[in-house]
């Protein structure tokens, strides 16, 4: 009990950074946004998500983000168990599998996508050289969702690779042994185990992508808008800092809505009802 | 026990505080003989950059940026002090009307009589009686094209970009300014138009545009041409050179109607801390052998006169990178927009791109 | 009946890492490629290996880089390794006012973290190198601390008060007991702090002071012209040698694998 006082001040200097470098900011952009650009006092610039081009650009951005999060998924914990069934003792290695694409640099590796996707590109090489229509796939939403689904899958198989390990081999072998089918215990024993890593993973997956705006811009051709990219306009093009603050403050309070939903489902006993 | 904690987190924050009292030492850089530059990406050859420092024993900061947009927020926010920075035309004018300019000691430059007085003459539009810039290249905006797919008749009007035969082939240019300037050109406006009748009339040829571009690009334009994934492009004129370097087929044309001319012009801004060392870089680009460098690398229009000497027949003929006195009759220089016009046009664009 | 399931089980982990290492391998064809243009084939060279040391901006840009990201990342671990031990000890209270901070540079747009410790940053000390060090751990460290966390919530303090009931001292039962159970935790930290640290854009153009170049600010100003393919070969050896770290550190336990069957 004694220990238990002492150690948690070891998060006393991370909590003076959070203060300095998080909180502080925040407030920075917070006045930005509750102001017009000569000082005087507003809300229009939160208001502004209720105008036809944000709400447009705000639903597509979650249509995508969405999307980008259930391929994720559906992709990702396949291959965490059957990583997980591989046994393989350093489990460091898993890791660093995934995270040796990203030492080459992000935006070179979507240039390499565009390469890859353009209408003369290396797949519509190997489509017509099989004797199979071309598609048209760069500079379109697909393109987008792709480009997500690659920059993020590893958040969200590392995560679940982690609670899968954490899983006691007993349990399962228990389950089998007394006659359970392997999708039963899949279903009844895997995946609750799982629960904590399914839902960072869907965390870490979900909310970067709905605030990302350089995919979209790589890959988008500057056709699909995401709240990101009008962000990220009203910062540089437009020139303004209320209006893009403002729409960062809804933005964020938008991403804690949807992370408390999905703690509440963290609270409920059956963790399984997310797949 | 307890002294071991405290010993570890009295050295977290050691190490943190002092890596705060780092950057506190660190920033010694005000010394006289710094001058911290701020230019586009990819705009000057770095040897002449090396030359510099090593003739004149002034240590360059040099910064980069990608657009005038990133530009703008980053000096607006103050972050850095610049000595003197290059951009174009309407964000001058901009800034000037900020009154974040300060005037160049023109006599202090011994190189500024190479300069083109018929460019000085063009910038003044944005520079009124020539007191605060000093050329640094210029250009047009017009059509990159593949003669293969295109003819040159075609490419003759802006209208063939409304032309549904080139559906997903027409790549449009991804600036606000840029891409409203070609309706506004057809409609035979004023590109600097702040009427919002006129505005909305180019805002409804963009959507209609909109189902027939493959991509709105900016700075992948050329690649994407070299490549032949589209047919035609509207485009800068050194972007449209660099592209013609790498593929045969590649012309590149100013439609009839006209375009726009840009110039990007040196300035010393109100940050500056070093005025003299500023003087002394804007003479050296205005010198020959370090113009001549340049234009060979960044393949640009030239303002400077001398450079014409170094060049052959061919370079200078080529109408991509010098364009000729009769293109330039058709186009215009943009002014800036009052923060009016500013609001409208943005939103129109937003309203564009979401649509 | 499990060979089939094995053989799919390979070829869909296959399928999986062909998705994540495609762009890779056509940017390694792309170092090789002796044309300036990304999108055309000149024949194949190394000149752009053997240009590559004399480039001073590339090499500039390098160590910039490289000081920037190991120093950052570093910080990060030691930072967020000694949050999670502390948040996970706190009341359940005061640990999700502590999580929830943690989240917000993750839910912030990179551009408004990047424009916020940028005003932060002018306003108390100058921009420079360090700036972005101080910029990068911000931005890092919740990808340490959410490594960290779950191995040591996973942990029952059972071991640990046992080891201390048998006389170990506090930091010698922590050495012991906590430190092997979240020390792979730490080093996927430390591995995601590094590489986001490497691979970030905004965050770091908006907080760098005059004349500081990292290899990702470079590259998108280096758009305009076409990017010079020595990045590519720079790109690939950084590449080649994080995957020789790996199967060099990987060989061993490989090996001794091999002789166990």
């Amino acid at each position: 009990m004694i220990n238990r006082f002492r150690t948690s001040f070891l998060a006393a200097p991370y909590a003076i950074w959070v203060l300095i470098c998080t909180i502080l900011p925040l407030f920075y952009i917070l006045g930005y946004a509750i102001n017009t650009s000569d000082g005087s006092f507003t809300l229009s610039n939160l208001l502004a998500i209720a105008d036809p081009i944000h709400l447009k650009s705000l639903g597509l951005s979650i249509q995508v983000a969405f999307i980008t999060t259930v391929i994720c998924l559906i992709m990702a914990y396949p291959v965490a168990l059957i990583l997980h069934n591989l046994k393989i003792t350093n489990k460091g290695f898993i890791v660093f599998l995934f995270i040796l694409p990203m030492w080459m640099n992000f935006m070179l590796r979507i240039l390499a996508w565009q390469n890859i996707l353009s209408n003369n590109g290396i797949l519509n090489g190997i489509l017509s050289a099989l004797g199979l229509p071309t598609i048209h796939i760069l500079y379109t939403k697909v393109a987008v969702i792709l480009g997500m689904v690659y920059d993020f899958l590893p958040y969200m198989i590392l995560p679940i690779y982690n609670s899968l390990s954490k899983i006691n081999d007993e349990v399962i072998e228990a389950a089998s042994d007394l006659g359970s089918s392997w999708l039963n215990t899949f279903i009844k024993i895997t995946i609750p185990l799982s629960k904590d890593g399914i839902l960072s993973g869907i965390i870490m997956v979900f909310v970067p992508a709905l605030s990302s705006f350089v995919v979209s811009n790589l890959l988008g051709g500057g056709k699909v808008l995401l709240i990101g990219n009008v962000i990220e306009q009203e910062f540089t093009l437009a020139r303004n800092w209320n209006l893009g603050s403002g729409l960062s403050i809804i933005l964020m309070l938008f991403v804690l809505a949807s992370m408390s939903i999905m703690n509440k489902v963290d609270d409920t006993e059956n963790g399984g009802m997310l797949l | 026990m307890k002294k071991k904690l405290i010993t570890f987190i009295s050295m977290t924050c050691l190490t943190l505080t002092s890596c705060f009292s780092f950057t506190a030492c660190g920033n010694d850089a005000e010394s006289a003989d710094t001058l911290v530059v701020l230019n586009y990406g990819k705009y000057i050859e770095a040897d002449v950059l090396k030359r510099f420092q090593q003739e004149t024993g002034i240590t360059v900061k040099y910064e980069e940026y990608e657009s005038v947009e990133d530009m703008y927020a980053k000096y607006k926010a103050g972050s850095i002090n610049y000595d003197v920075v290059c951009t174009s035309d309407y964000m001058v004018e901009t800034l000037r009307k900020e009154g974040e300019l300060i005037p160049i000691d023109y006599n202090s430059l011994t190189n500024y009589k190479n300069i083109d007085p018929t460019i000085i003459e063009a910038s003044e539009s944005f520079d009124p009686n020539h007191k605060y810039t000093v050329p640094y290249f210029y250009g047009t905006v017009g059509i990159l094209y593949n003669t293969e797919k295109v003819d040159e008749e075609t490419v003759s009007s802006w209208n063939c970009l409304w032309d549904p035969a080139y559906k997903n082939q027409i790549v449009m240019i991804n600036s606000q300014r840029d891409a409203f300037m070609v309706p506004l050109k057809m409609l035979g406006y004023d590109i600097n138009t702040s009427n919002t009748k006129e505005l909305d009339e180019a805002f409804d040829m963009l959507c209609d545009e909109k189902k027939y571009v493959y991509a709105y690009l900016m700075d992948e334009t050329y690649e994407c041409m070299v490549s032949e994934d589209a047919a035609m492009a509207v485009c800068y004129s050194g972007e449209a050179a660099m592209g013609m370097e790498y593929n045969d087929k590649l012309a590149y044309t100013v439609p009839k109607e006209g375009g726009n001319l840009w110039i990007d012009s040196w300035f010393v801004p109100r940050t500056c801390k070093h005025y003299d060392a500023a003087m002394k870089w804007i003479d050296f680009m205005c010198e020959e052998e370090a113009a001549t460098e340049n234009f060979e690398y960044v393949w640009y229009a030239t303002p400077n006169l001398t450079v014409a000497a170094n060049e052959d027949a061919e370079t200078l003929a080529d109408e991509t990178v010098f364009p000729t006195k009769e293109t330039l009759s058709r186009c215009d220089l943009y002014s800036a927009y009052d923060d009016k016009t500013l609001d409208y046009t943005t939103t129109l664009w937003k309203k564009l791109k979401a649509y | 009946m499990t060979k089939i399931k094995k053989g799919t089980s390979y070829a869909y982990l296959g399928l999986i890492f062909l998705f994540l290492y495609a762009p890779i391998l056509v940017l390694i064809v792309l170092s090789f490629n002796n044309s300036m243009s990304r999108t055309v084939w000149g024949g194949f060279t190394l000149q752009w290996y053997f240009n590559l040391p004399s480039n001073d901006t590339i090499m500039d840009a390098l160590w910039t880089t490289l000081r920037i990201t190991l120093s950052s990342s570093i910080l990060a671990t030691i930072l967020g390794t000694s949050a999670a031990i502390g948040i996970n000890r706190m009341k359940k209270r005061h640990a999700a006012i502590m999580l929830g901070a943690t989240n917000i540079p993750l839910l912030n747009a990179d551009i408004v973290t990047g424009i916020s410790l940028m005003l932060l940053f002018t306003r108390f000390t100058s921009l420079g190198e360090f700036s972005v060090v101080l910029a990068h751990i911000a931005f890092s460290v919740p990808y340490v601390i959410f490594n960290v966390l779950p191995r040591l919530q996973s942990m029952s303090d059972a071991c640990l008060e046992a080891a201390m009931d048998l006389g170990a001292t506090p930091w010698y039962a922590f050495y012991k007991v906590t430190w092997p159970e979240i020390f792979p935790g730490v080093l996927s930290g430390f591995l995601m702090a590094f590489t986001m640290s490497l691979d970030d854009f905004t965050i770091t153009y908006f907080t760098k002071g005059a004349g500081v170049n990292t290899l990702s600010t470079m590259l998108y100003t280096e758009l305009r012209k076409g990017i010079q393919p020595e990045l590519y070969a720079l790109s690939t050896l950084l590449f080649l040698l994080a995957f020789l770290m790996l199967i060099a550190t990987n060989f061993k336990s490989i090996n001794k694998k091999e002789v166990a069957r």
